[in-house]
């Protein structure tokens, strides 16, 4: 079921330069609400027309809360950035189909890169077994360290080698022989497409979060579309729905 | 008790709000949120003979006040519109109709007879659609292709004709004429406006098609005056769209001279929009004592 919800601003605060991090209060949707999946935020700002679909990071059920840790990338953003305790916010969610939880792997690679990293904090609270999560950063501004260590392992790697392995999320899996019966990754998708084929070449089950400019949100207006490997039950051509379908796949499924 | 009710060629409709083709899905993705029985008619996403792909992403860019969409009229073909969709919209207690989109005449018209047993109120004929390289808008800028697809598909259809026309051409009261001509029972008009836009950091166009359709708010003003032009140059029908977000931007189209109004984008900025746009009206007729919406039709000359 998916809910529109006006949500009260409960804190915000910037985590890391450009990253925010924004607890709100919108109990319907985070009774429902699943790791992976996410909620479209509306702009106050009528000039801009369309949600900005944005990962959720930590589900408070008890509280009726939600975390949402996002970059400011344009003027919605920003504006939502400007934004203190007790404003609202226009949401509609959970949409997507979240992360699988059920497929019974002992030890689980999460891996999150940049902005894919916040989807991990939530996931690693879910999954049963061994946990062990990369993230990748620019830099030494981490964001997230410390809710990503409670419930796993965490390796860091950064661009400039500042904190943690020098490169990125795969330099780190290969540097600490990191070894696993899954990956769950979320990221930009150079990112994606290496995990894919370094699972594919350890034989590794493997599955991405997608990320596409978006309108909808619920899977009506076909906009954000990613390539499959087969046609699609839905769509009855060649691509599948990111928004409704995803925006977790196999990576099996599609093509990237 | 007001009658919000009017009639586009024969077919009652309880209401004049519709879905605009393309923003709503054909699956009753938006029964989610609402009754979609309180609308006046659910418009389909457009549908060809065969499965189309669509376009390259990204397919959209919001702009200001307004967006740009280049989808390429990806939909799943007829066979499974006709076995899955169908039966799903039938669920609700409004009008069906189905747009329908093709490369060629014969595409269009094999569409058309497909529908001509199924449970569709009427068909809206989508010659305008600006983001595909073969049919779409190559019929609907011509007066004289635009008049013989007409009269193609009006021999074949079951249901009465809508003809969607584009906005990009120099004389919009031209065309509506055209497809009078050709034997058309109502006009829908506008589909987008053929825009651009480059992200000027990364040096690409925001769109992987480079152009695409621009909606909304931005467009309205074209709407109206391109509404209100059809009006005066034919008597047919007219279903007014473009930038529609509530109850009093359709009363303005009304006013203009349109029977029947669709929201389209507006459903991305709010799920609710075209149940509020509904209500929009009921609350303009109660505040201005108007009895019969049939009154507001045309009214600002």
């Amino acid at each position: 079921m998916k809910y529109q919800e006006t949500a009260v601003i409960a804190e915000q605060q910037e985590i890391a330069e450009h990253i925010y991090s924004l607890w709100l209060k919108a109990d319907k949707i985070a009774r429902e609400a699943r790791p992976g999946q996410f909620v479209s935020v509306y702009c106050r700002d009528e000039s801009r027309l369309l949600p900005r679909p944005i990962s959720i990071c930590e589900i408070d059920k008890e509280g009726g809360r939600l975390r949402l840790v996002y970059r400011t990338a344009g003027a919605g953003t920003r504006e939502f950035s400007r934004l203190a305790a007790g404003d609202s916010l226009e949401l509609v969610g959970p949409l997507g189909n979240g992360f699988p939880l059920d497929k019974g792997y002992r030890k689980v690679l999460l891996v999150g890169g940049g902005i894919g990293v916040p989807p991990m904090v939530e996931l690693a609270k879910w999954l049963p077994g061994e946990k062990m999560t990369v993230s990748g950063y620019r830099n030494g501004d981490l964001f997230l360290k410390e809710e990503l260590s409670r419930n796993s392992a965490l390796y860091i790697a950064t661009e400039d080698g500042s904190v943690g392995t020098k490169g990125n999320v795969l330099d780190a899996i290969r540097e600490n022989h990191l070894e696993a019966d899954a990956i769950f990754a979320c990221g930009p998708s150079p990112m994606l497409k290496a995990l894919k084929a370094y699972a594919e070449e350890k034989g590794m089950d493997c599955y991405l979060s997608l990320e596409e400019r978006m309108a909808c949100g619920i899977g009506a207006c076909l906009a954000c579309v990613c390539t499959s490997k087969d046609v699609d039950a839905h769509t009855n051509v060649k691509n599948k729905r990111i928004c409704k379908d995803g925006p977790v796949f196999a990576a099996e499924e599609i093509e990237l | 008790m007001r009658n919000t009710s009017v009639n586009l060629a024969g077919v009652e409709l309880k209401n004049p709000v519709m879905t605009a083709s393309g923003t709503f899905g054909s699956s009753g993705e938006y029964g989610e949120f609402y009754d979609l029985g309180e609308l006046g008619a659910i418009v389909t996403k457009g549908v060809a003979n065969v499965p189309w792909p669509g376009n390259p992403v990204p397919r959209i860019a919001e702009t200001k006040s307004g967006m740009l969409n280049a989808i390429g009229l990806q939909n799943p073909g007829i066979d499974v519109f006709i076995e899955r969709d169908i039966p799903l919209l039938k669920q609700y207690d409004t009008k069906i109709i189905v747009n329908v989109c093709g490369r060629t005449v014969e595409d269009y018209c094999e569409v058309v007879e497909r529908l001509s047993d199924q449970p569709v109120d009427m068909l809206e004929i989508n010659v305008s659609c600006p983001n595909v390289k073969e049919g779409g808008i190559a019929f609907g800028q011509k007066p004289e292709a635009l008049e013989a697809i007409t009269k193609e598909v009006k021999r074949r259809a079951k249901q009465p004709v809508i003809m969607k026309l584009s906005p990009n051409v120099t004389d919009i009261g031209e065309m509506a004429r055209a497809a009078e001509a050709g034997g058309a029972d109502v006009l829908s008009l506008i589909n987008t406006i053929t825009g651009m836009k480059i992200d000027i950091h990364k040096r690409t166009f925001a769109l992987a098609n480079k152009t695409g359709g621009l909606s909304g708010p931005a467009v309205k003003p074209v709407a109206v005056r391109m509404v209100y032009q059809a009006a005066q140059a034919v008597s047919l029908p007219i279903i007014g769209m473009g930038g529609i977000m509530n109850g009093e931007d359709a009363i303005e189209f009304i006013l203009a001279g349109a029977t029947a109004v669709s929201v389209g984008t507006a459903n991305f900025a709010n799920p609710f929009a075209a149940e509020e746009t509904v209500k929009g009206i009921l609350d303009y007729m109660e505040r201005y004592q108007v009895e019969d919406i049939r009154d507001l039709i045309g009214a600002v000359r």
